[in-house]
């Protein structure tokens, strides 16, 4: 039987409304009867005498424009319906986070006259079965003009490197600004009066979700030019909405029946399969299934963003940070998606859970030629917390300080000024340090087992 | 193409359906007769979402053409229970939280109750190898492989799950003990 962990209630006491009632005990999950059972009905869960398969032809190439698209050996596949080209997707230039208020709309549903990465969409096929779209969609013949491709964050951003976006720079433009910046006191004279300086680079890979259904649905035409759309997207509405605006017609044209999800981990999010299918649909007049093939959703659906970061420190020798500086760089891919907010999310993490006075941060959204990223799990802040955490146990190393203590030298404290101006309120490293060291049996000296996150510092 | 009739016994109940060449049994069973009970995460034969008994042997169905199974049985996980009493395995995972988004268990449970079939009482390391064609992207397999040793026991009419007797690390029912205080490892 599974049995649950306590909670921990000694902390802060007074300032807890809750009862923890519910929290702390168990509690049947309520789908796990049907996942046992094998009822639970996932999107692909449901059969359509009639049926119809979506299959794209991809870009082979990371960056080149499009000479001319040859649907004509396509079209003669047995059971091909019908090939969809970027002329029939009524608002073909998108972008997901336009839902609040993020612009441009820098990524086609169908390639026009230039692919950004290997596997970009150029062509949907539609046919009666898997095998004839899979067969179609092979038969489509693409002849390009190669470009030169950039595949390196900081290349992207060297004055010499080619722009690779329609919008004129290889990054987002963040209010008119070349990132998401983070301006707070002086890091130049930080540095100046601090007793060491250290500076580090972090990097990671793109890291797929890999869920273990893959990306799908089935769109159904319903009487009055309705739509039903049977998805597995994470978010339904979201969803609804990206689509119906790609569609260029009315929400009330779409509905969404989702909320059963083979792993998503915010791989999910992106609204890719359903327009394709919706058009699919409507031109056929029937049932249309669009599913990610397990090498699709490995190679083409949209992963965590690589970032590299370089943190520097000055740090006086007593192990107090008196300036940071970050340059933060997150690799965007060929397309926006979800990655202009999840850079801004990486700059508000910034400086980390520590009160510095003394902190500067470009973090710069910068389109590449490889697959568009996007959500994943704490995206933005994830790799972000990895440097800096990184970073202090290097700074501890150096100065043969304890790296708890490090830590809790510099914890923020309620009433600190955060480098976003905003005043640190509700803050508990500390006690949960304290904790946490209790439990491996590090011991702590007396003064750091004294600090608290309600005192103020001393200055 | 030529078409072919396959007779089998799902579940115990006679079947038949209309095979091509390139149909598998994976597709029969969910396009054909209606079982969507064995998923689809690859189509080729590395995941195990789609795993089924075929004559009382795991097999990927995926990989399997239905042309080759005409006069076999096969079990699938909508066979295990009545809908009012669940087997063993499907209890054990309901109790153990061994389900996050459930589209591995289908395939998970199928292995599980052929490993019970042929090794009522299989340590930790036999239940891991019976489940290693299987892929579990949310749980991470610790409260699987938990839930079939207490399948195992449960089948063999003791109570509560053996502590595994293996040298290999710590016995996975640890980490779902309460215990006082807060664990790091869950
Ligand atoms: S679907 Fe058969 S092994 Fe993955
Ligand atoms: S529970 Fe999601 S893949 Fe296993």
């Amino acid at each position: 039987m599974a049995k649950i962990n306590e909670i921990d209630t000694e902390f802060f006491a007074d300032e807890r409304s809750s009862s923890f009632t519910v929290i702390g005990t168990p509690a049947q999950r309520s789908d796990a009867l049907g996942h046992v059972t094998g009822k639970t009905e996932f999107f692909e869960d449901r059969a359509f005498p009639d049926l119809a398969h979506v299959k794209i032809h991809r870009s082979v190439h990371h960056h080149a424009r499009i000479d001319s698209v040859d649907c004509s050996e396509a079209l003669k596949v047995p059971g091909v319906l019908r090939v969809i080209t970027h002329h029939d997707v009524p608002a073909n230039w998108y972008l997901v986070l336009r839902l609040i208020g993020v612009e441009p709309h820098d990524e086609p549903v169908l390639a026009e006259d230039r692919v950004l990465y290997v596997g970009e969409p150029i062509v949907a096929v539609v046919a009666d079965t898997e095998a004839a779209a899979i067969e179609g969609a092979s038969r489509v013949k693409v002849s390009y003009t190669e470009l030169p491709a950039v595949l390196d964050v900081e290349e992207a951003l060297s004055p010499d490197a080619p722009v690779i976006k329609k919008d004129g720079t290889n990054y987002f433009v963040y209010e008119g600004h070349h990132a998401r910046r983070i301006r707070f006191g002086d890091v130049e004279e930080g540095f100046a009066q601090a007793d060491h300086v250290f500076e580090w680079r972090y990097s990671s890979a793109p890291i797929e979700h890999a869920p273990t259904e893959t990306t799908g649905c089935i769109v159904v035409p319903q009487s009055g030019n309705r739509l039903l759309i049977h998805s597995n997207t994470q978010a339904a509405f979201f969803t609804l909405d990206n689509t119906a605006l790609i569609l260029d017609r009315p929400f009330t044209d779409l509905q969404v029946k989702g909320g059963t999800v083979g792993g998503g981990f915010g791989g999910k999010v992106d609204v890719i399969v359903e327009p394709l299918a919706c058009i699919a649909a409507t031109l056929t007049n029937r049932p249309v299934k669009f599913v990610y093939s397990r090498e699709e959703e490995m190679q083409v659906s949209s992963p965590r963003a690589a970032e590299r970061i370089y943190i520097k420190d000055g740090v006086m020798a007593d192990g107090r940070i008196v300036a940071r500086k970050v340059m933060l760089y997150v690799d965007s891919g060929a397309y926006s998606r979800h990655t202009p907010y999840g850079t801004t999310k990486a700059a508000a993490h910034l400086p980390g859970p520590y009160t510095i006075p003394n902190v500067h941060a470009d973090c710069h959204c910068v389109y590449t030629n490889r697959t568009p990223s996007s959500a994943m799990r704490g995206f933005g802040v994830t790799i972000a917390d990895f440097a800096i955490e990184s970073q202090m146990d290097r700074i501890a190393r150096a100065l043969d300080i304890d790296p708890l203590e490090l830590r809790l030298r510099n914890a923020y404290r309620d009433g600190d000024m955060k480098a976003h101006r905003k005043v640190a309120s509700g803050t508990a490293l500390i006690e949960v340090i304290q904790r946490a060291a209790a439990l491996v049996g590090h011991d702590l000296p007396p003064e750091y087992l004294a600090m608290s996150s309600s005192t103020p510092r001393e200055a | 193409m030529t078409v072919k009739i396959v007779n089998l016994k799902l579940n115990g109940v006679d079947k038949a359906f209309m095979a091509r060449p390139e149909t598998t049994l994976l597709l029969g069973l969910r396009e054909q007769l209606g079982m969507m009970g064995a998923k689809r995460g690859c189509a080729q034969g590395a995941c195990g979402s789609c795993t089924v008994l075929l004559d009382g042997s795991p097999v990927v169905s995926c990989l399997v053409p239905a042309v080759t199974v005409d006069g076999s049985t096969v079990g699938t996980v909508e066979g295990l229970s009545d809908g009012q009493v669940l087997s063993d395995v499907q209890q054990a995972f309901l109790d153990g939280f061994a389900t996050q988004c459930g589209f591995c268990t289908p395939g998970m449970i199928m292995s599980a109750e052929a490993l019970l079939e042929r090794n009522p009482d299989p340590t930790t390391e036999e239940v891991q190898e019976a489940i290693s064609g299987n892929v579990c992207r949310c749980t991470g397999y610790e409260p699987i492989i938990t839930a079939i040793l207490d399948a195992a026991a449960r089948r063999r009419g003791t109570t509560a799950a053996t502590t595994p007797e293996t040298d290999e690390g710590p016995p996975p029912t640890t980490a779902y003990e309460s215990s006082e205080g807060m664990r790091a490892d869950v």
